[in-house]
């Protein structure tokens, strides 16, 4: 019920892009088509989860048991920038055709604030859960996937919405940018509407 | 100067030499900000307690009580007990309240501080003056929560909510109530027989009591169940 | 006009990296809540961009091609994290608020984008002037949107109340209003520009 709650708080109510405002660069960069969106947002998922895994260990047993807490934010980067090296390597090996649909999006997501800012949220047990849930390596690993899956709604959406503007007549001065940004927040109201659920 | 060509030797010895000085800047960095951070945290904690206890002369802090769910600081003023500051916490709108209430010796509400919450601005976070204003039925200062019942008008209680953020009013006063609850536990401190008893929280107390006798003796445990 | 002034005039206004550039979203959106945080936010990133675009311009030399990206990143993260340890330390209150998004400088796309784009082909004194300048257009656009929002939310600038509490327009301060307003000040930006 926990892990439940968790999904509707991380998906909805704290969406990571509409409401912690992390990943705003591949929200307004890759939304202009529905396909892209939902490549983007399952190598979001995928990098999210695995980072998450290896900093919390990272954190819990390398930086804490040595007291070199201080450290985090380069070691995170570090490992998020070889990780993501190391799936694109792989997934070239193992899997081409995943890798053809994923591989354009991994450079991307090195420099995708919401993969670091989640990997600290977690390892610093900050993130934000529903009443009663306990921080821990599987209670992150589900926030980190339940925030990923919020990350492509988000995404999708957005892109659905961007799909449909791009059609029609929108003054010079609103082109381009301030649309998708006026967009969004419109989007963001819709979900604010969800907050005091979880 | 010419630019370093990428073979293995130069790449490894340049990334290696980075993150050395990188990394011995920064414990350097650490070594020297320690203090500072440890004193402005503890900065912040005597500040909150200080605001919340009732201001009297001489008056000196005990040893913290860490328990499941809440912190008392107590004061005293020469060997009399002159007050607490007691640290709670409860689930608000957006996320964890904290707060810091202080009381006197009768259990009147003396101050309080809103030490982290994350209720919506302009609504719910407003509960760091809401509760402080003498207006209608807003202030629970000066109150006592034997008297005042401390839950919102709507549901029945004294204490007027914070407009349009019942639910933060509703975390809120449960916080302190929570924390009044702690402060007035007869084995939190001595000469509270006076303020009723609560009988299952004494026989918890004297349990705990005989098991840190026994650990001393080992046979006694055994004897203990005879 | 000489060069140093012509690239400390571009990165505050001519590339302005949040109103001309579109970089660096995710702190422009979320630390933007008041003038006061906003200006902080920028001030923070401002010393990093400065700091690592001196000593990238400084060891581009030392740094081979192929691990240049790393080398910059170890660089740009030791920075941000004396900034967060130096916070810490003395506006206690201030990390508090910023929070997260002070570790997060790390990938602000405009720091590794002037080391990239700038501090590895530039002379170091350039490339002070070049990161200066970004900084405080990063900080200028931010303090201003802070401002904005502040305003039409709850009625200050700078703490300081203009009018009434009441007659705020919540929203501003929360998730949407920070596009909203944002969307705006760019769409006028766009049309100052165009003239």
């Amino acid at each position: 019920m926990v892990y439940f709650l968790i999904f509707i708080s991380a998906i909805f109510v704290n969406n990571i892009v509409l409401s912690q405002f992390l990943g705003i660069c591949p929200f307004l960069g890759v939304s202009k088509k529905i396909d892209t969106a939902l490549g983007m947002g399952a190598a979001v998922t995928f990098v999210l989860v695995l980072a998450t895994i290896c900093t919390y260990l990272l954190q819990k047993f390398v930086l804490e048991a040595f007291g070199i807490e201080f450290l985090q934010t380069i070691v995170f980067i570090l490992v998020i920038a070889a990780l993501v090296q190391m799936i694109e390597i792989i997934l070239k090996k193992i899997s081409p055709s995943l890798y053809q649909a994923l591989g354009v999006f991994l450079p991307l997501i090195t420099t995708n604030c919401c993969i670091l800012g989640v990997a600290i949220l977690v390892a610093n047990d900050t993130m934000k859960l529903p009443a009663g849930a306990e921080s821990g390596l599987l209670t992150g690993v589900v926030f980190a996937f339940a925030t990923a899956l919020g990350f492509t709604l988000a995404l999708t959406l957005f892109a659905g919405l961007r799909e449909q503007l791009s059609m029609n007549k929108v003054p010079a001065a609103m082109k381009g940018t301030p649309i998708a940004l006026l967009t969004a927040g419109l989007l963001a109201m819709a979900f604010m509407g969800f907050s005091g659920v979880v | 100067m010419q630019k370093l060509q990428s073979n293995l030797l130069n790449m490894v010895l340049s990334l290696t030499i980075i993150a050395l000085v990188a990394a011995a800047a920064l414990g350097g960095m650490y070594l020297l900000t320690k203090e500072p951070i440890e004193k402005a945290k503890q900065e912040k904690q005597t500040a909150a307690i200080n605001s919340v206890l009732p201001q009297i002369d001489g008056i000196r802090l005990a040893e913290p009580e860490v328990q499941e769910g809440y912190t008392i600081h107590r004061a005293y003023v020469g060997d009399s007990l002159a007050g607490a500051a007691v640290e709670t916490s409860s689930n608000g709108f957006g996320g964890v309240i904290r707060l810091m209430v202080g009381f006197d010796t009768e259990g009147n509400i003396v101050n309080y501080e809103v030490l982290e919450h994350a209720e919506t601005p302009g609504l719910g976070s407003h509960m760091g003056v809401w509760f402080k204003t003498d207006k209608n039925q807003q202030s629970i200062i000066g109150k006592n929560p034997a008297a005042t019942k401390l839950i919102v008008s709507k549901d029945g209680g004294d204490v007027d909510a914070i407009t349009a953020a019942t639910i933060s009013s509703r975390a809120f006063l449960s916080a302190v109530q929570s924390a009044y609850d702690a402060f007035m536990k007869p084995d939190t401190w001595s000469g509270a027989s006076s303020l009723q008893p609560n009988a299952a929280t004494e026989a918890e107390s004297t349990d705990s009591e005989e098991v840190a006798a026994n650990t001393n003796d080992p046979d006694s445990n055994t004897e203990s169940y005879e | 006009m000489n060069k140093y002034a012509k690239t400390f005039l571009n990165g505050i206004i001519f590339e302005n990296p949040t109103l001309a550039l579109v970089l660096g979203m995710c702190p422009t959106l979320a630390t933007t809540t008041s003038a006061i945080n906003g200006m902080s936010m920028g001030l923070a990133t401002a010393f990093v961009l400065l700091c690592s675009n001196v000593v990238i311009s400084l060891l581009k030399n030392l740094i081979p091609d192929k691990v240049h990206i790393p080398a910059y990143i170890v660089i740009i993260a030791s920075f941000v994290t004396m900034v967060q340890l130096a916070m810490q330390a003395y506006l206690p209150a201030l990390y508090e608020t910023l929070g997260l998004f002070i570790p997060l400088i790390v990938v602000n796309c405009i720091v590794l984008g002037r080391a990239e784009a700038f501090a590895a082909k530039n002379s170091v004194g350039l490339s002070a002037i070049d990161g200066l300048g970004m900084g405080l257009g990063f900080t200028l656009s931010l303090t201003v949107i802070g401002a904005i929002r502040e305003l039409l939310g709850t009625g200050m600038i700078f703490n300081t109340r203009i009018y009434a509490d009441n007659y705020g327009m919540l929203i501003f301060v929360l998730a949407p209003g920070a596009f909203i307003a944002l969307a705006y000040i760019m769409a006028l930006v766009q049309k100052i520009i165009k003239k």
